[in-house]
């Protein structure tokens, strides 16, 4: 079902933030291209430019020079209002942090995206929010605020906020950064069925670990590409997250569910 | 983003911060309630004084010793005793646009009525009094032309001296004794109720004027004449011809100047309005600094609700709301809070008004386009004042926005 054909074109792109004096090449030079139906992971050491490559992808920020193609959109030509429109229908974020609006439930976090897109009747919001909520597994939660969550519930009500619109295309910069390591495959397991629907993925990640859950790995350093790989056999996170269970069960710890043979 | 989900995310961050609206809205709450409190006990305090002076009619004159320079004393006390018995028959006699002359004599004193006793104004006038105010009769009759030239002792009470001196019976025909004078009593005025500006009209006692300028005062002077116009619409022409008349009586000179004055009741009325409405100007001028001060109140917590908020506007422009739509939703609050206080301050300016208004006498005057306007320019206020502080979230650079801590 993958269906190869370009959703990001990238042609020598450049991001140059001046301070004062100094000018901090952000990207140097960047060519990429990204098919649909992707799962890349962008590593790279702290500074290498990786968040800076995922706002421009995200047309959150504008490259200072260089071409960007986004399903054949030249993304350099649209207006404000065009990128807003962009950033609500093609594209999903993830973000390290979560970022949910504090005391709000779950439901109306997923509805957020929703509001701002002008071709939706109100009576098909709930539904659509629901129905995200239920592709991550959340639909028991939905009343609750992220207070109320745990993080890796708390990134997974982001990630169904990401996907709530359908869009092609979903951006993740360090969405497990902030999770312990069973909670991170947990959460690589939604964003690698969502992949197995067709969505494209491009997530950013410090762990190789984690890596190794995509098909495609980059590596920048300077704000250049200096590695592109295909794996040729990703990990699968549900295969994995049901073995960390059984162990788990295999081998009882204080304070778990009590196991029933003595 | 729809209007409706506009007012929703509004109205929920609103609630969401509870106090801190609240205080917010107090503000404004205080200029709308100040404003209306201010505009309607003023109107009402106007409507009431031109209520006032309607109700005794609009064909009168009063005819007053004195220069007419308005509030200039330039004589003594003594010399104004100008208007004299002549100058009232010469009236009298006149039949063309005068259509009734009564003389005003006024005394104060002591009324005694068996163990009763009460202190009122005792007015000496002539038999057309009634006709000329507009008063009416309830009870006994009142005195003709030939009491007046006999001088009778007779009287006629207004309600509230007829309640205090006869508690509960009719006085007509009972003998009473004002400054030691018996008279009898032959009518009862009808109740004409309090007037605006506190006065008693029915603390009154009528009685012949040569009774009581001869009787109860030093029968020389007349206080005032009051005239009747045949109509309201020659009223410039009376007081010209009444002019003519008096300055022949009093054998004045040309180029000398009156020595009375006559005024008109609607002169009164429109010299009573203005200074009321000039007053209620102020006033409201005074509560509208307080709405500006509100305003600035509001502009400030919402300066303060965007930097407090730039992640949720990170968030916002992240998932594809418009600039303008961040714009409208901070406009949104902003007015919601103002239109909010602004109904608050509504409902408050009216309770306080109220209270004003039962305090000093005065029947409130609800003027809805008052409520409109002071609605409107709280709506006004919100927009100008929510203008910079939206505009500045919707600026906010998204990227930074999102890392804002
Ligand atoms: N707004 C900015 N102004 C100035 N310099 C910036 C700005 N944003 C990023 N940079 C610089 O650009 C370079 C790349 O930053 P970027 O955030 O893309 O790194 P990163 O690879 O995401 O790092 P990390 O792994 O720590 O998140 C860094 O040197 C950073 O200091
Ligand atoms: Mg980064």
């Amino acid at each position: 079902m993958e269906n190869f054909e370009t959703i990001i074109t990238l042609r020598n792109i450049k991001r140059v933030f001046s301070m004062g004096q100094i000018e901090v090449n952000a990207l140097a030079r960047i060519d990429l291209d990204i098919q649909h139906g992707e799962f890349v992971a962008v590593m790279g050491a702290s500074g290498s430019g990786k968040s800076t490559l995922m706002n421009i992808l995200g047309c959150l920020d504008r490259a200072t020079s260089g071409d960007y193609y986004l399903e054949g959109v030249h993304v350099n030509d649209l207006n404000k209002r065009d990128l807003a429109r962009v950033r609500n229908k093609k594209i999903g974020f993830v973000f390290q942090g979560f970022n949910l609006l504090p005391r709000t439930s779950a439901l109306e976090n997923v509805l957020l995206p929703l509001l701002y897109n002008r071709d939706l009747r109100s009576r098909d919001l709930k539904p659509k929010a629901m129905k995200a909520l239920d592709a991550v597994a959340l639909t028991d939660r939905i009343h609750h605020e992220p207070s109320q969550l745990s993080g890796g519930q708390q990134q997974r009500v982001a990630i169904a906020r990401a996907l709530v619109n359908e869009p092609s295309l979903i951006l993740a910069d360090e969405p497990t950064g902030n999770l312990d390591s069973r909670t991170s495959i947990e959460v690589m397991s939604v964003l690698q069925s969502l992949n197995n629907r067709g969505i494209t993925i491009v997530l950013v990640t410090h762990e190789p670990d984690i890596s190794l859950y995509a098909n495609r790995i980059i590596e920048l350093k300077d704000g250049r590409i200096i590695r592109d790989v295909l794996a040729r056999q990703p990990r699968n996170a549900a295969a994995d997250m049901s073995r960390l269970d059984k162990d788990k069960v295999g081998t009882p710890q204080p304070g778990s569910e009590p196991v029933t043979e003595t | 983003m729809k209007l409706g989900n506009l007012l929703k995310v509004a109205l929920k961050s609103m609630l969401k911060n509870r106090m801190r609206s609240l205080l917010t809205m107090l503000g404004i709450i205080i200029g709308v309630a100040s404003v209306i409190a201010m505009i309607s006990v003023g109107e009402g305090a106007q409507s009431s004084v031109e209520g006032q002076i309607t109700s005794l009619g609009t064909n009168l004159l009063i005819i007053m010793p004195g220069s007419s320079s308005f509030g200039r004393i330039h004589r003594g006390a003594g010399s104004l005793d100008t208007l004299t018995w002549d100058d009232c028959s010469a009236l009298t006699s006149q039949t063309g646009l005068i259509q009734y002359v009564s003389p005003v004599v006024r005394v104060n004193g002591q009324i005694i009525a068996g163990r009763n006793n009460w202190y009122a104004s005792i007015l000496g006038v002539s038999d057309t009094y009634l006709n000329i105010r507009d008063w009416k009769l309830e009870d006994g009759m009142f005195f003709t032309d030939r009491d007046i030239r006999s001088r009778r002792k007779v009287a006629v009470l207004g309600q509230t001296v007829a309640e205090n001196l006869f508690p509960g019976q009719s006085p007509v025909g009972a003998r009473i004794r004002i400054r030691n004078v018996p008279f009898t009593v032959i009518g009862v005025l009808e109740e004409k109720g309090q007037s605006a500006t506190g006065m008693d009209s029915d603390d009154v006692v009528l009685a012949p004027s040569t009774t009581v300028s001869y009787r109860l005062s030093d029968g020389k002077n007349i206080g005032s004449i009051m005239v009747s116009a045949v109509s309201m619409d020659v009223m410039d022409e009376t007081q010209a011809e009444i002019t003519a008349i008096l300055r022949r009586t009093h054998r004045l000179h040309e180029g000398q100047e009156d020595d009375f004055n006559i005024r008109s009741q609607t002169e009164i009325a429109q010299m009573a309005t203005d200074v009321t409405g000039t007053f209620t100007m102020l006033l409201a001028a005074i509560a509208g600094v307080s709405l500006l001060v509100g305003g600035i109140g509001i502009m400030n917590i919402m300066l303060v609700s965007v930097t407090e908020r730039t992640r949720e506007i990170g968030i916002r422009l992240a998932v594809g709301a418009r600039e303008s739509d961040v714009m409208v939703q901070f406009l949104i609050e902003a007015v919601l809070l103002c239109m909010i206080g602004g109904i608050l301050g509504v409902a408050a300016g009216f309770g306080i008004g109220y209270l004003l208004c039962q305090a000093i006498n005065l029947k409130l005057a609800i003027n809805p386009a008052v409520v409109v306007l002071s609605f409107l320019f709280s709506g006004a206020v919100g927009v100008f004042f929510g203008f910079y502080p939206a505009r500045k979230a919707a600026t906010l650079d998204p990227i930074e926005a999102l890392r804002y801590e």
